[in-house]
């Protein structure tokens, strides 16, 4: 399994990879963990001219809260992510799920930022990132701009990402200590991808649900926030009950996809069951 | 000193793996070398028009591009070495398996050009620039479709695309005995396709020095010597003699290494072509393209039983999927390694199989782990389950009711079958027993009672087998169509100091020949196992060999190491009687040395090798040195058994099974390393569980392989496994000098229905009777929602 | 166009001109002819590949040569705690314990168990299973390579303790 050629080019800072995306043109990738990309490459599905390295880019390799925000690098590695204390504290769902993707030495490797601008829509982030109403930071050489997750997202393997552009940075708002969150993942169990990632917040103080939100990775062709679910739970008693009539909503309206591990019949269920595990972990 | 036979030795072999110092064919660098990529159809079925190289050779570090045009017609196809007759004694149809396609290409992954470079990423690269003009034609990927009328052929000679039909057993009689039962089970079901995937992916290195007019292969091959005996007389018309065939360090091969393969005849030609080495390694994407998978069975399966529950009648309809050309062994899996296997441990009276064989448009199947022992043991096992179930029988006693009685083998014959062979020795009611106390069965009963009470699916699956191993009587395969004999050479060579050296013609591609061997040897003379080295693999050291396969090893290749021990021993007699000045009949051996029986006059065994090799005060009449080589031809097969008992969980939400438990209770006869041996089992059940839960490969409608990786194609890992609760009982194998019978495919060939037997019990209150196979977590979830029916 | 880069591998540095397609595991097995490390898929799933760069576990199938320009890598070759054949725990514990059959995922395997026992010394059974899930062997069926890994846990913590 060998790549086809390309120059390499290494940037050090997120100036230096925007200077060497403007130098490349079009035909040039940029290289994160590499776990995607590589790969597609050495099947040879990817061909790119440049291959621009951004692993070694420290200013984008971060985990910090700032101004009320959770701020992620988009060079972070999942192992980062799945090990930070402000992530664990702040945003425990995040943690596990950086936690749950690929193994160990995948974990090592790739990053937030990778797995984001490559919008696989078997991955894992998407989902607890549109619970916590992530927004993704994009740099250009004309400058920064944010966009709110659900704009970034536009479809199949497709992003707001610019070729010009670099994703630097993910963050959310830092949530009330009394939230609660949690990710549940049934696993495709070749690839370890997910069929089903269910990703759950809410507050259940006074033994009622209340700013539920609930969002699905590798169900449809992109993550999406089950609102249909968040509605019929929000204010309801913190029930077994509730939970099973909510999550008969878990995919209403969602073109279900279906592969030769799930049938759209079999993926909608395990949606409303890894649902209700989720909310049932909340409790 | 001595004594090492039933001890837990450590291996000898492990230092070179944890080290990093194994060497795999991949590993060999030659000087010169070049690499070769073998440029496949993407197309199951399709014509070539044409093949544009010129692009390609263009290419700087481009060496040689051929085509199969490129191929003389005095290069043969590689052969099948089993030949089945069809029911009316017409020959089998064999067509041409050529090195590269000339004109059709018949499955996805055939051969189409081989690019030589002088690095394999300009092989690669180059190998872009090759133009094939295809015209795709229909295809058809499942054995079931293909002999149905109108199916796609696979080759115009083989009409109904059927390489051959066979039966065995007495089908009248059969036919009576169910048409008088009082119950019939039936079950139709899918032995499904799983691709063995030993971990070092296949390799080959040609080599040809023309100073000298010789040749070596280095391959990734259970067995070096038949690769070079089929290579050489029958595809590229060599003088053995002048070839060398090496499997160094070999990663696994369950099968998948037996067979001779194209690649391996193409890098020897082409390297005598070029007169440099070509190296080809796989990647793992070829090798789900072209390793020879395993199973691929489509079966009606009827069991009769009378009132009382005793069987009285099987009758099996089966169609094999051989793929697009016959391997090496692929005739005789589902035949010879099935068909006879279907007497199982019962005394069934009445047994008949109407098999037929298929051509398909896809990559061969032959000899997985087990080798149509599987897919009768999973027939088998999947019937009295079913009909234990419907009758209203515990599914243990029913077993044991109609198991064989115990034999030994030699106070009490061997147990003819309906079925052709006849069983060695056996206790099968023991290991049954064993098992079952392992598991703890009632106790078990119980707690899943009360577990479904909690609305928790547990369920219990049995599965109890017997196999036919120790690859075989030379005359009798030979009746049955083999076109090799099975027997195994051995050489043992006494060194002037008294250390051995031992050449087997067995291969160890994991399982600690170099440990076992020894430990065999040392015993044998009495000698320190650090005085005893095997060597295996080249055919440069080894006189000759049939390889490992079958398990075979042990009990054929080992017995053959214990008849040049003897003959050492005997010659060793004469020259100790000579230094003592006694006759040989005076003379014991034991524990390393010759001692006079009655006194305390003896001479050591590294004395008695010096003075072989140093003949100064020597029998007259006897030859100096001591070095004999033995070719054992076993008298019978071995029948290893045994009974395995799982234990699962089923998530009655999302139907995702857990195996919570596997106790394996196995009858190998006697056991020269139990830590290795338990080591095989494991193994075996691992990959047993596999198929019953995770792998299956997948075809579309155009018989296109829809999941060549590992991100689709499921492997069982670390966390899908429980730990192994083995046991043991011992019925030594009667026919050979160390009663070993083999243990190599056991835990492969019990585990599969144990698992899925589980699974159904554990759905017991939905009804359900049958899933198939991989039981994903969407196949449990609709069995139980669909009152009954699996599929 | 080759590119050049300076390792250090099991203690040695090395100055090489690679291609920048060349992956961290061929440069490795073709060009310093450490052929320890092993190439089992194409898809980084199976582990055979596994090395360590700056003290983590990676898949050096899934990594450019050039990327570990600058980098401390160490490969089975390297596990030898005094460099000089004296066997590391896990090599002890693997051999004890029969946890290899035909060792050819065997490196990879001891390198995932000594990035897991860097981090959680005192492993359980299921993170054990949990932290070598991304190396596939298909000859023990893992359950002696998790007692493998045990031995080589509780050697580590006597040598710990005895200091």
């Amino acid at each position: 399994m060998i790549p086809t050629t390309f120059s390499y080019h290494r940037a050090n800072s997120v100036s230096e990879a925007l200077q060497l995306l403007r130098e490349c043109g079009e035909d040039a990738k940029l290289l994160a963990g590499g776990h995607s990309l590589i790969p597609a490459m050495k099947l040879r599905l990817n061909q790119p001219e440049h291959l621009i390295d951004i692993s070694r880019m420290s200013d984008i390799r971060y985990i910090k809260v700032e101004g009320g925000m959770l701020k992620i690098g988009a060079g972070a590695t999942h192992s980062d992510i799945a090990k930070s204390s402000d992530v664990r504290q702040h945003l425990p769902m995040l943690a596990e799920t950086a936690a749950l993707i690929g193994d160990p030495a995948v974990r090592n490797k790739g990053t937030m930022g990778g797995v984001m601008a490559h919008a696989d829509p078997a991955a894992d982030y998407p989902a607890p990132l549109l619970v916590a109403g992530a927004e993704i930071v994009i740099q250009a050489a004309g400058g920064e701009r944010v966009v709110p997750l659900t704009s970034f997202l536009t479809g199949l393997f497709e992003t707001d990402l610019g070729e010009q552009e670099i994703l630097t940075e993910v963050r959310m708002p830092v949530f009330p200590s009394n939230t609660k969150s949690t990710y549940q993942k049934f696993m495709q169990p070749a690839s370890r991808y997910a069929i089903v990632g269910c990703a759950a917040m809410a507050s259940v103080d006074g033994g009622t649900f209340s700013n539920v939100r609930m969002a699905f990775s590798s169900v449809g062709d992109k993550a999406f926030r089950a609102s249909d679910v968040e509605n019929a739970l929000n204010g309801q008693p913190c029930s077994e009950d509730a939970i099973n009539n909510a999550v008969q909503h878990a995919v209403n309206g969602v073109d279900v996809l279906s592969d030769h591990f799930a049938s759209v019949e079999y993926r909608s269920h395990v949606a409303k069951v890894y649902a209700k595990r989720a909310l049932m972990a909340l409790l | 000193m001595a004594n090492y036979i039933g001890q837990p030795v450590k291996r000898v072999e492990d230092k070179r793996f944890i080290t990093g110092k194994g060497k795999y064919t991949d590993d060999i660098v030659l000087p010169n070398m070049t690499f070769a990529y073998i440029l496949r159809s993407p197309y199951a079925h399709a014509t070539i028009n044409g093949i544009d190289i010129s692009e390609a050779m263009a290419m700087d570090g481009v060496v040689a591009i051929y085509t199969g045009n490129d191929i003389p017609e005095a290069v043969a196809g590689v052969p099948c070495g089993w030949q089945v007759n069809f029911k009316n004694g017409d020959t089998m149809k064999e067509p041409p398996h050529p090195l590269l396609v000339r004109r059709k290409v018949r499955h996805v992954g055939d051969g189409v050009a081989m690019i030589i470079a002088t690095s394999r990423e300009i092989a690669r690269d180059a190998a872009d620039l090759v133009e094939v003009d295809y015209d795709e034609h229909d295809a058809v990927a499942n054995p079931a479709d293909a002999v149905k009328p109108g199916a796609p052929l696979v080759h115009e000679d083989a009409p109904n695309n059927l390489a051959f039909d066979w039966e065995i057993g007495d089908k009248e009689k059969t036919d009576a005995a169910m048409s008088g039962a009082a119950h019939i089970t039936r079950l139709d079901f899918v032995n499904q396709r799983v691709v063995p995937n030993a971990m070092e992916p296949r390799a080959a290195i040609g080599d040809y020095d023309d100073s000298k007019d010789h040749y070596t292969l280095y391959t990734s091959s259970q067995n070096p010597h038949l690769t070079r005996l089929l290579m050489c007389a029958f595809v590229l018309g060599l003088p053995e003699h002048k070839v060398r065939v090496v499997s160094p360090d070999v990663g696994g091969g369950f099968g998948s290494k037996i067979f001779h393969y194209t690649e391996e005849a193409l890098v020897v030609w082409a390297s005598r072509q070029l007169n440099v080495p070509v190296k080809w390694t796989s990647d793992r994407s070829e090798a789900f393209l072209t390793d020879a998978h395993g199973r691929d069975h489509v079966t009606t399966a009827e069991l009769g039983l009378d009132a009382d529950g005793n069987f009285v009648g099987l009758r099996i309809n089966t169609v094999a999927n051989m793929g697009a050309y016959l391997s090496t062994f692929a005739p005789a899996v589902p035949t010879y390694l099935h068909g006879t296997l279907l007497q199982g441990l019962y005394t069934t009276p009445a047994i008949h199989i109407d098999l037929k064989a298929a051509f398909t448009h896809t990559n061969a199947v032959d000899a997985y782990r087990g080798a149509g022992r599987p897919e009768a043991t999973f027939l088998l096992e999947r019937l009295v389950e079913v009909a234990a179930m419907e009758t209203g029988r515990d599914p243990a006693q029913l077993r044991l009711q109609n198991f064989i009685p115990a034999f030994d083998g030699v106070n009490e014959p061997g147990y003819q079958t309906q079925v052709a062979l006849q069983y060695d020795s056996g206790d099968y009611h023991a290991a049954l027993h064993k098992a079952m106390e392992m598991v703890g069965y009632d106790e078990f009963r119980k707690e899943q009672a009360a577990a479904r009470e909690q609305g928790k699916l547990m369920g219990i699956g049995f599965s109890t087998y017997i196999e036919a191993c120790g690859i075989a009587p030379s005359a009798v395969v030979g009746a049955l169509g083999a076109r090799a004999g099975l027997f195994e050479s051995s050489q043992v060579r006494v060194q002037p100091t008294g250390k051995v050296s031992v050449y087997t013609g067995s291969h160890s591609h994991g399982q600690g020949h170099e440990t076992t061997f020894a430990q065999v040897v040392a015993d044998q003379f009495g000698i320190s196992l650090d005085d005893v080295e095997i060597v295996h693999g080249d055919s440069d050291s080894v006189a000759f060999g049939m390889g490992t396969y079958g398990s075979r090893s042990l009990a054929v290749g080992g017995s053959a190491i214990v008849a040049s021990c003897q003959k050492v021993i005997d010659k060793g007699a004469k020259i100790a009687a000579h230094l003592l000045e006694v006759s040989e009949e005076d003379l014991e051996f034991a524990n390393g040395k010759w001692s006079v029986k009655g006194t305390d006059k003896s001479v050591g065994f590294g004395d008695v090798a010096l003075t072989a090799y140093v003949p100064h005060n020597y029998p007259e009449n006897l030859e100096p040195g001591l070095d004999f080589s033995s070719f054992y031809d076993p008298k019978n097969f071995t029948y290893p058994f045994g009974a395995h008992i799982c234990i699962v969980e089923v998530d009655p939400e999302t139907g995702k099974v857990e195996v919570k438990r596997f106790v394996a209770v196995d009858d190998v006869g006697n056991v020269i390393n139990p830590m290795i041996v338990d080591g095989q089992i494991h193994g075996g059940v691992a990959q047993g569980i596999g198929q019953a839960l995770f792998e299956e490969v997948l075809y579309d409608d155009n018989a296109s392989l829809l999941n060549g990786s590992y991100m689709d194609y499921t492997m069982p890992r670390a966390d899908d496994l429980p730990m192994f609760e083995v046991g043991r009982t011992v019925t030594p194998c009667p026919h050979n000098p160390l009663g070993v019978k083999g243990a190599g495919e056991a835990g492969c060939i019990a585990a599969t229905p144990a698992v899925v037997n589980a699974v159904v019990d554990a759905l017991r209150p939905f009804n359900v009777k049958d899933i198939r196979m991989p039981m994903t977590p969407e196949r449990v979830w609709r069995a139980m929602h669909s009152n009954g029916n699996g599929h | 166009m080759g590119v050049t880069i300076q390792v250090k591998v099991n203690g040695k540095p090395y100055t090489s001109e690679v291609e920048p397609r060349q992956l961290l595991t061929h440069y490795l097995r073709d060009t310093l002819r450490l052929t320890g490390t092993h190439v089992g898929c194409d898809t980084s799933s199976c582990g055979a590949c596994m090395v360590h760069v700056d003290g983590e576990a990676i898949k050096s199938c899934t990594m450019l040569a050039v990327q570990a320009d600058g980098c401390d890598i160490k490969t089975i070759e390297g596990m030898s705690p005094d460099g000089n054949g004296t066997l590391h725990p896990l090599q002890e514990g693997f051999k004890e314990e029969h946890g290899l059959q035909c060792g050819f995922c065997t490196p990879g395997m001891i390198m995932a168990a000594e990035a897991l026992l860097k981090e959680n010394p005192n492993p359980s059974e299921a993170e054990i299973r949990h932290a070598i899930e991304g190396n596939f062997c298909r000859c023990t069926g893992y359950h002696n390579i998790v007692k493998s890994i045990q031995y080589a846990a509780e050697k580590m913590k006597k040598e710990v303790q005895h200091g």
